[in-house]
């Protein structure tokens, strides 16, 4: 038992890896919200009419509403009017190309190890850089545009393609959705979008990194994903933040439509900063991510790998709407120290033969809590649709808590509906027995725990998943029990 | 090679190991028989590094060192092997890929490069043919549904390709059918030089037809009370533990 505790203490010797700031200027508005804030971030970014009218209207629907208790995280209320909802790095002019970025920028994004000097397009992956408010930079633009397909921030899609964004934010998680996706298209500050023709087959993986950097700055990013017919996308994000004492809220949105034939891959790995190990610091992860599969046989995956965040909130859902459509979702929750995680998905079924399969991983260690929350509800409409959920708990040592809350609505007798759920400790026999291999302890936990995770982890791309298995080993470091 | 002198141990305040002494020299494989509760196991596992066992007299001399001084992963390291009487299992985890980085860390501790893949799956192709394990089995989880020979099968396997200088077998016999154990013996027998030992932990006579040692001990309460050549074994199948035990009680 006291080598337990002596373990669990040492879980915190390591820091948090990007635990940096750069010391950028930045051209802020002053704290707390009201419409005259919501207007200054549109003004700050030569929003069109329609696109301010579009945010008031959000606000006065959130001003009514109130934040939801349902989830089993605990945390101080949140003063909303001491945030700071709009944070840009100063720069004298819009930059035309990565020459004009400033260098400080482009060295806070190679700190991440995010190359936005097209010097090493080898990697292969279109990058739309975020940092607190405002996209900085989007790499292999116009190499994507030969093909027709759009990868730009969402601020200059609101600019540039004005009809594309009318017809299709809020189409999948409308203003009035809850309470922080109505928080954030009143206030979302920047995000990408990405338009993939009928068709099209992307040719790289396009990937956002997102990036907090100010004080007391909320982050609240947007991103639309339309693939047409027949189109097919892998898309990547990334996120970081710096270590501070005071809690910072990111709420973001993610929408995803996806046409006839289209087929949608989105993979996260979330490493926002968790908080110290008393718990103090961190960012709250408020997040709506949602796909609409609206034509028949379209499919979207989310994959997301969870280690960061002082509380997560977060079920990236699919409705089923099209026939014979697909939804897939595959998580690896870490929780450590005093983290809390309330994450699960929601899958819809409203078409006929839609299929559905959910894969959740958690780990909890420390005094960590962690929640899968997943709802799967097949309409009656949606004759011979299945189900198939998988839902584990890992446990390290004997201070954190696994929770599981499914439900399941079925309203037609032709579908089928399988939940299976299981919970374990790591063993101390597992970890001897890898030490009688000459396999030390750190090493140990991290191969358990990555053979634990493996189905998730192979669903992610190649270069991600060597991150996401080294971002395990991290989390958990000393964690055994 | 090994020299264990009057080692006691307990578990919480069970003392189970209440003084033994065993000199293994290379090339030598030593039998430990006994009845069940008599400490056998518990040998095995204090020698091999388990923190549940508390050592609390006595030494183990291993190639001059003090063994009771280092992690359960620096003894392996030292080349100390234990083939455990239950594998346990590692779910997602392939027994290439622990052996891969079992190796690796060994060879490191060691000084030695780490191999990369080619040179990793070249060992292992020569170590699979030597004891007769198919790939299909070792792209698996470790354990994961393997049969109870899979399992042992496995475990001289990993004994092959970490080639220690001291195996420890404990009950490697437990759960195998006689085709089973005839594969696992061969295998252990391969792996025999002059320069490594063997420990066989048993319970039954059986296992030592196969693996032929020049010595046995018998284990009783905690204690080596009775040593002899192979032929002991034969004598203890024939007559059971009883005789043992009333020699102890008069003794």
């Amino acid at each position: 038992m006291s080598k337990d505790n002596q373990l669990l203490e040492e879980l915190t010797s390591r820091e948090y890896e990007h635990g940096w700031n750069v010391a950028l200027e930045t051209d802020s508005a002053p704290k707390g919200l009201n419409e005259d804030i919501v207007r200054f971030i549109s003004e700050r970014k030569n929003e069109p009419e329609w696109m301010l009218e579009w945010r008031l209207k959000a606000f006065r629907l959130w001003s009514k509403m109130t934040e939801p208790k349902w989830p089993n995280v605990t945390y101080p209320a949140i003063n909303y009017q001491d945030i700071i909802y709009y944070s840009a790095p100063k720069q004298s002019a819009k930059p035309k190309n990565l020459e004009d970025v400033d260098p400080e920028l482009i060295k806070t994004f190679e700190k991440l190890g995010i190359s936005l000097t097209e010097q090493k397009r080898l990697t292969g992956v279109a990058v739309d850089a975020v940092i607190d408010s405002v996209s900085v930079a989007t790499t292999f633009k116009e190499k994507l545009g030969e093909l027709g397909i759009i990868f730009c921030s969402f601020s200059e899609a609101v600019r540039e393609h004005p009809e594309l964004i009318k017809k299709y934010l809020g189409s999948v998680v409308p203003m009035s959705d809850n309470y922080f996706a109505a928080l954030n298209s009143a206030v979302f500050s920047d995000g990408s979008f990405c338009y993939i023709p009928k068709g099209v087959r992307c040719p790289m993986e396009l990937s956002t990194y997102f990036r907090i950097n100010a004080a007391n700055t909320g982050q609240f990013e947007r991103t639309l994903i339309v693939a047409e017919e027949g189109s097919y996308v892998s898309y990547l994000e990334g996120c970081t933040a710096p270590m501070r004492d005071e809690n910072q809220l990111h709420a973001a949105v993610v929408e995803i439509y996806a046409m006839k034939d289209a087929h949608v891959k989105y993979s996260t790995v979330q490493n926002w900063y968790p908080g110290d190990k008393e718990g103090k610091g961190g960012i709250y992860n408020f997040v709506t991510k949602r796909a609409l599969c609206a034509g028949d046989n379209s499919k979207v995956s989310w994959t997301q790998v969870e280690t960061g965040s002082a509380i997560t909130w977060k079920y990236p859902s699919c409705v089923l709407k099209g026939d014979n459509s697909s939804g897939e979702f595959y998580s690896v929750a870490v929780t450590n120290n005093m983290q809390q995680a309330d994450t699960g998905t929601k899958m819809i079924h409203i078409g006929k033969n839609t299929k559905s399969r959910i894969v959740s991983k958690g780990i909890s260690a420390g005094k960590s809590q962690n929640s899968y929350r997943g709802q799967v509800h097949i309409m009656k409409r949606a004759e011979g649709s299945r189900n198939f959920s998988q839902c584990d708990s890992l446990l390290m040592g004997d201070q954190c808590g696994a929770h599981t809350f499914p439900y399941i609505d079925v309203e037609n007798s032709t579908s089928k509906v399988e939940h299976e759920a299981t919970t374990s400790k790591i063993g101390e026999d597992q970890i001897f027995y890898c030490q009688q291999r000459g396999i030390d302890e750190e090493s140990a936990v991290a191969l358990i725990v990555n053979g634990y995770a493996k189905e998730v982890l192979n669903q992610l791309p190649m270069e991600f998943a060597v991150e996401a298995q080294k971002l395990l080993a991290l989390t958990l470091e000393g964690s055994v029990g | 090679m090994l020299s264990i002198k009057n080692l006691q141990a307990r578990i919480g305040d069970k003392q189970i190991l209440n003084g033994i002494n065993l000199d293994v020299k290379p090339g030598e494989v030593h039998a430990i028989m006994g009845p069940n509760g008599s400490g056998k196991s518990t040998l095995a596992s204090v020698l091999a590094g388990r923190e549940e066992f508390e050592v609390t007299g006595g030494e183990v001399v291993y190639n001059g060192k003090d063994l009771l001084e280092f992690s359960p992963e620096d003894r392996a390291r030292e080349g100390v092997f234990l083939a455990f009487q239950y594998p346990v299992e590692i779910p997602g985890v392939s027994t290439i890929n622990f052996m891969k980085t079992a190796v690796n860390q060994i060879r490191k501790y060691r000084g030695q490069e780490t191999l990369d893949a080619v040179s990793f799956l070249g060992l292992m192709k020569e170590k699979m043919k030597l004891v007769e394990i198919d790939q299909s089995l070792l792209n698996r989880s470790l354990n994961e549904g393997f049969s109870g020979g899979e399992k042992k099968r496995n475990e001289i396997f990993q004994m092959a390709m970490l080639e220690p200088k001291l195996s420890i077998l404990d009950e490697t016999d437990s759960g195998l059918d006689i085709d089973a154990l005839k594969i696992v013996a061969s295998g252990v027998n391969k792996l025999r030089n002059s320069n490594n030992a063997t420990i066989v932990v048993t319970h039954y006579q059986r296992l030592l037809e196969y693996i032929v040692p020049d010595f046995v001990h018998v284990l009783y309460k905690g204690k080596i009370v009775k040593s002899g050549g192979k032929e002991l074994a034969l004598e203890l199948e024939a007559k059971g533990y009883d005789w043992i035990k009333d020699e102890v009680a008069v003794a």
